[in-house]
């Protein structure tokens, strides 16, 4: 019996983790779990095919924007414009411009001649495949 | 202000229940917005990310204009590995002046960044009067 918890403990923390997430998400949503002081806030994802990182960016040019992407990391840099008008008197100045760099390890080889990238709506989304070599494989056994 | 410098990050705040909550369900978000004004107009811009122009509504009532809008990201078959951000819809409700010509106002939407153009009345524009000599 013990073994058998002892085999079955990895799956476990696996499933807390999992459990923990969810639980971050939930709070999430309801706005206490998103991060403060980074920009562009990203989200990653994972489809089976490939890891897919999404960043809430508006306001800019795709040519703006520049994605690199190694075997395990993510880079995103840009620079957000500031509107400036001649003559204008500013009510309110929230949105938020200038240079960002944000880099990010990822957690499967990707492979990174095989990476895209789309900008719609201001949202950026890159496709990261994953490294054959990390894909589950079958095994034959032999007899 | 120069370009160079870092950008200033502001979090993405969820509206809170106790601050009347929205009519349709799910979670909204409080964009953030500038606001500047020049002689002919006043001009808002607010950053909706994955806002697409047939989610975007906005409303002029009794002086009151509302900007919502639905966001609907697709997360099907994507398992979630860390999030930063969360997702849900944006609404912000402005009181306007009496020198805004409701009837004038034009917007557009653009990768994720509404601008709304709030023309001021022609009778209340600023004139430069000029002064007859003797």
């Amino acid at each position: 019996m013990l073994a058998r918890w002892g085999y079955r403990t990895p799956g476990m923390w696996n499933e807390m983790a999992r459990l923990s997430r969810e639980m971050d998400r939930l709070f999430g949503e309801t706005g206490t779990g998103t991060r403060a002081g980074v920009f562009p806030p990203l989200n990653l994802y994972d489809n089976g095919e490939a890891l897919v990182v999404r960043a809430e960016i508006p306001g800019l040019k795709a040519e703006d924007l520049e994605v690199h992407a190694t075997v395990n990391s993510l880079t995103v840099k840009g620079t957000r414009k500031a509107t400036e008008v001649q003559g204008a008197s500013y009510h309110r100045r929230e949105r938020g411009h200038g240079v960002f760099s944000r880099t990010i390890g990822l957690p499967q080889e990707v492979d990174p001649q095989k990476v895209q990238a789309a900008y719609r709506n201001g949202i950026l989304e890159v496709t990261l495949p994953r490294a054959e070599a990390t894909k589950p494989r079958k095994i034959r056994i032999g007899s | 202000m120069s370009d160079n410098k870092a950008i200033e990050v502001k979090e993405k705040e969820a509206i809170k229940k106790e601050d009347g909550e929205p009519t349709r369900e799910g979670v909204y978000y409080t964009p953030a917005v500038d606001i500047f004004e020049t002689e002919e107009a006043i001009t808002l811009l607010a950053d909706l990310p994955g806002v697409s122009k047939e989610a975007l509504d906005i409303d002029v009532e009794d002086r009151q204009l509302t900007i919502t809008a639905g966001v609907k990201e697709d997360e099907a078959g994507l398992q979630p590995l860390y999030t930063e951000y969360g997702i849900g819809g944006f609404t912000r409700s402005f009181r306007l002046g009496d020198t805004i010509d409701q009837g004038r106002i034009s917007a557009t939407l653009t990768d994720g960044v509404l601008t709304l153009v709030l023309p001021k009345a022609e009778r209340l524009k600023p004139r430069k009067i000029e002064i007859a000599t003797a």
